[in-house]
């Protein structure tokens, strides 16, 4: 078993490792482990073959495309990729083949990565817990019984299990770090803007982001320069130059102010996450890090506020699958029963729940009194978020998630429960910050704990350079039975 | 009496190579789904990449009417759901539009005002067959600006008035074709009645008009209609109601009964529209119709001439090429025209070179050829492009100008007439054209008419 | 907030969502539970604050005016449930 994806790419370096041996050790593990876990929807092992032969040649002559050239990764299914099957965890668009790759995938592919396949995840992104996929539930490799998080749930669990060494998933409010958090690997968002989402299927465009999934900060550093950087086809990516976040990694954290937010550390946090998560900030303190109280009063809001934003786009974004052009369709004699019985059939019970709730927010007479109040809210929470790097801090530290996995089943009848359960993650997508999950140890019963840091725009480098501090002196353990 | 009031809607395409939001061409008339890429089929993932040539046109014609340009201006998301609608929303301007105010130059008319200009990407097209109806999506992302006019029209005349301006504007300025029969200009009508004492009366919505003739017919038929109504004591309803033409009726529509509830918010996928002061004052507005035009009549242009060479770009620009302006309106309104309705020429594509009508006439000046020589050279450039003086050569339309020549010859004539000669100087000077005619017979009709007509009166004494 | 099932209905109208009478009564009481909670930012002053729709830079790089190959009708219609080899297929519309 590969232990992290900066080691990886060292061994691909030095010629300890060879592509294709390493592909064919991950899908013999996949083959052997995955139907615990239910991480993948499917593979693509011909092409990805193909792509390891050619980057066994690459480095075999010493030329490799980047770090990454040869790394087996997967893909949350959300990314599209040309000829192989996307299904956004939808039964709408199950046996949908598109005929375009997203920029992220191009842009790994162009780096000589080895696509391996496609991973499970809530239907749309709508979720915490994987339990939404049409096509079954992912389960967390510390505890089969528990869910991974979500909706980047099969992701984090095929990181978590060391069934691929990297993965890209996507986060809305929090999709990436919850899971990352309850799996007991690393998960970055990065600035809204810093990683193109063409070819990403949305769930809500104003708060989506791509980012990466690995067992270690140096892996996730390593995808993030491979993805990043202005895309023609996304005009709401950012010019800005993408640094090397490889040299940002290496520098001391000694003079870095972290602030720590009284509103995060509140009422609904489990005394162990608690204790994990200071115990880590102790860490950063010894390693010359500056803690500083800060308030972000409007945090108790971000839920709120997130829910109407997330669902009134979702709903307008969720209005192409319409039976037309591609996906399911139902039988229908009339053109109003086609589209309501195509969207009634092909939909989950969230995805409706959500769809309802974001038209009813944007449908006339409600605009004002809630799509338009709580995209206010947003520049309050974004303002807070100012405030405090203008005061100094240079990151925000918050636990990710208040509580360690949960039980199938144990919020599915609750979506309110569930919704709640992003609180420290959804403030960092409304103000369109980057934001990273690190694992900083494990509760009584052995489940991870993450701990999070939310930093300026575009200033990946600092979190990376923080998380990289941050699980330096944390307890390594692998999940028991892989 | 009921007064009409009448606000124009329409929809122009931007005369763009791409799309508004892709790449894919604008081209009209390819066969169905052949110009389509995943932005304007919707594809799950797919972004819209906003063309600057857009804008740049927006701008324009924003220019030209005098519109406040906004700096900052936002796009929304309209949600409905129809089979050429491939996201389920249309991307469109809402309350934060490019180009506000602003007013448009009616001839004969007045300034009629706008209330806005905004951008927005065109749907697709559906063919309603019997077995279901079949979606092409080439026209999907085609790039429009929507031009709403002030209600402030107040017959079918003055709306039909104001279309025809304001497509000849935007033909102009280089920002529409003006094509109607392809659907590149269209146009909905906003029609109430009222009694002027009395605040306006509740609007009908006029949709798929197609043709000026079907503006007036239908604005005309939609008056009567309410008129009608409220004679009766009834009440006009607020709808959208369509105008058949072969029938010349509008009827509701029945797809539009359920109350529109557009949804409108600020589009995610694309950052506000930032268009910077030196980019608004870098971007060219060519000359207006009505420019023009009262540039013409300064010249000397007759007005009725003007009108004709105003009315198609393409005249114009003719006609500024040529030189001589009021020589240059006879030649577009005489020999050009004749021609075009002989169908001898294409205005897209002229035989001939602007400079080699100056040459024609060059020769006529210098005596070469006469008005008649000048009339059959022209006639041949417009239809082969021939240089004048080869079809002076070819045709041997040369005058004779030597004056000892031309004088044997009156001499004669005069021998074989001397009655008519007689006659002459007894008064009947009408018989100098017979004279002339005779020698222009022994000449080949080559003799220079004003030296033979000045030979003859100083032979016969005036 | 309580919300009865007409609006439900008339939502689920506007969205092209059918939903069975189980469902209607279920989404009824989870979005008023829901609504209920988004209630709470009636509370937060929000005067003089202007909404924030758009997250990241402004002022980006627009596209050229320049044609670039999109699919073919073949890959354009490949996924459509119904076509006849040259538009997409759907059931009659009414206008």
């Amino acid at each position: 078993m590969v232990s992290g994806l900066g080691e990886v790419a060292a061994g691909l370096s030095k010629g300890a490792l060879q592509p294709s041996e390493l592909l064919e050790a991950c899908l013999t593990r996949i083959a052997a482990l995955d139907d615990k876990l239910h991480a993948f929807l499917r593979l693509t092992e011909r092409t990805a073959r193909a792509a390891a032969k050619a980057a066994d040649l690459r480095r075999a002559a010493r030329q490799p495309l980047s770090a990454i050239d040869g790394v087996p990764i997967a893909l949350k299914d959300n990314f599209c990729m040309e000829g192989v099957e996307t299904t956004c965890g939808s039964r709408i668009l199950q046996g949908y083949v598109p005929p375009y790759d997203a920029t992220a995938v191009a842009r790994l592919e162009a780096a000589g990565a080895v696509i391996v396949g496609k991973l499970n995840m809530d239907e749309f992104a709508m979720g915490s817990s994987t339990e939404n996929s049409a096509f079954g539930p992912t389960r967390n490799p510390w505890d089969l019984s528990r869910t991974p998080g979500g909706s980047s749930g099969g992701s984090a669990a095929a990181v978590a299990a060391g069934l691929v060494p990297g993965a890209l998933g996507t986060d809305t409010g929090g999709s990436i770090r919850q899971p990352a958090s309850l799996c007991g690997c690393v998960g970055l968002k990065p600035t809204y803007g810093r990683v193109s989402r063409y070819g990403v299927i949305a769930f809500a465009s104003s708060l989506d982001q791509v980012g990466p999934l690995a067992p270690d900060v140096q892996g996730v550093a390593l995808l993030l320069q491979s993805i990043a950087g202005q895309d023609e086809r996304d005009q709401t990516s950012s010019a800005r130059p993408v640094p090397s976040y490889g040299e940002l990694l290496e520098k001391s954290v000694r003079g870095l102010t972290i602030g720590v937010p009284k509103e995060l550390f509140a009422e609904g946090l489990d005394g162990q996450v608690e204790r994990a998560v200071r115990a880590a900030m102790a860490r950063l303190e010894e390693d010359g890090c500056t803690l500083k109280p800060i308030s972000l009063p409007n945090a108790p809001h971000a839920i709120a506020a997130y829910y109407l934003v997330a669902t009134a786009e979702a709903s307008s974004n969720l209005a192409r699958y319409d039976g037309v052009r591609f996906g399911h369709r139902a039988q229908a004699d009339s053109l109003l029963e086609m589209y309501q019985a195509t969207r009634a059939e092909g939909f989950g019970a969230e995805v409706k729940r959500r769809i309802m709730l974001g038209t009813y927010a944007l449908s006339a007479g409600y605009y004002d009194a809630y799509y338009l109040r709580a995209q206010k809210v947003r520049t309050l929470i974004r303002r807070d978020f100012e405030q405090a790097f203008a005061a100094g801090v240079d990151a925000v530290v918050s636990p990710t998630c208040p509580t360690t996995a949960f039980r199938l089943g144990e919020k599915s009848g609750e979506p309110l429960a569930m919704y709640l359960s992003d609180v420290y993650t959804v403030p960092a997508n409304l103000a369109g910050l980057p934001g990273i999950s690190v694992p900083c140890g494990f509760d009584q019963g052995g489940l991870p704990i993450g701990v999070q840091l939310v930093g300026r725009p575009f200033d990946e480098g600092t979190l990376l350079r923080l998380a990289r501090a941050a699980e330096r002196g944390r307890e390594q353990r692998t999940p028991e039975g892989f | 009496m009921l007064q009409p009031v009448i606000g124009l809607e329409v929809h122009a395409q931007l005369l763009t190579r791409t799309k508004i939001f892709c790449g894919c061409s604008t081209a009209f008339g390819a066969p169905p789904n052949t110009q389509v890429c995943p932005v304007c089929l919707g594809l799950p993932g797919a972004l819209p990449a906003l063309n600057r040539a857009v804008v740049e046109l927006a701008v324009r014609a924003g220019k030209a009417f005098a519109c406040r340009i906004a700096g900052r201006s936002v796009w929304s998301r309209k949600n409905y759901f129809y089979p050429d609608l491939p996201k389920g929303y249309q991307i469109t301007q809402f309350d934060l539009p490019i180009c506000a105010g602003g007013a448009v130059d009616v001839p004969g008319l007045r300034k009629v005002q706008l209330t806005r200009i905004h951008l927005e990407e065109d749907a697709g097209k559906s063919v309603h067959a019997e077995g279901g109806s079949e979606v092409d999506l080439n026209r999907s992302g085609v790039p429009l600006i929507e031009i709403v006019g002030e209600p402030v029209l107040r017959s079918s005349e003055e709306a039909s008035e104001y279309l025809k301006a304001l497509r000849l504007a935007l033909v102009y300025l280089g920002v529409n074709d003006g094509n109607l029969e392809e659907g590149s200009f269209r146009c909905d009508a906003n029609v109430s009645v009222h009694e002027p004492s009395a605040k306006l009366g509740t609007r009908v919505e006029l949709k798929n008009i197609n043709s000026f003739r079907f503006v007036r017919q239908a604005i005309d038929y939609e008056i009567a209609r309410q008129v009608a109504a409220l004679g009766r004591g009834e009440r006009i309803i607020q709808e959208t109601r369509l105008y058949d033409h072969e029938k010349n009726e509008t009827r509701a529509m029945r797809s539009k009964e359920e109350a529109n509830d557009y949804r409108y918010f600020p589009e995610p996928d694309l950052p506000p529209l930032v268009v910077s002061p030196a980019w608004i004052d870098a971007v060219q507005v060519p000359r207006l119709p009505n420019e023009i035009t009262a540039g013409l009549l300064a010249a000397g242009v007759a007005p009725a001439d003007a009108r004709t060479i105003v009315g198609d770009p393409r005249l114009a620009a003719l006609h500024a090429r040529l030189g001589d302006p009021r020589r240059a309106a006879h030649f577009i309104v005489g020999e050009l025209s004749r021609a075009l309705n002989d169908r001898e020429v294409n205005l897209d594509a002229l035989a001939f070179e602007p400079a080699q009508v100056a040459e024609a006439w060059a020769l006529q000046d210098a005596g070469t050829i006469s008005s008649t020589g000048l009339k059959e050279v022209l006639a041949e450039l417009i239809r082969t492009g021939k240089p004048p003086a080869q079809t002076v050569l070819e045709r041997g339309l040369a005058q004779v100008q030597d004056l000892a020549a031309l004088d044997a010859v009156v001499d004669a004539v005069l021998a074989r007439y001397p009655s008519e000669a007689g006659k002459y100087q007894a008064g009947k000077k009408t018989l100098l054209g017979f004279l002339v005619g005779a020698a222009m017979k022994e000449l080949k009709g080559k003799g220079n008419p004003s030296a033979l007509n000045a030979l003859f009166r100083a032979r016969l004494g005036g | 907030m309580a919300i009865d099932r007409a609006q439900v209905r008339h939502v689920a109208r506007l969205a092209r969502l059918r939903l069975s009478a189980a469902e209607e009564e279920l989404y009824a009481a989870q979005l008023g539970a829901v609504l209920g909670y988004l209630e709470r930012l009636a509370a937060v002053d929000v005067s003089s604050v202007e909404p924030l729709s758009f997250a990241g830079d402004e002022g980006s790089s627009l596209r050229e005016d320049v044609a670039r190959s999109g699919l073919s009708r073949e890959q354009a219609l490949a996924a459509a449930p119904q076509h006849d080899a040259q538009a997409f297929v759907v059931p009659r519309i009414i206008e």
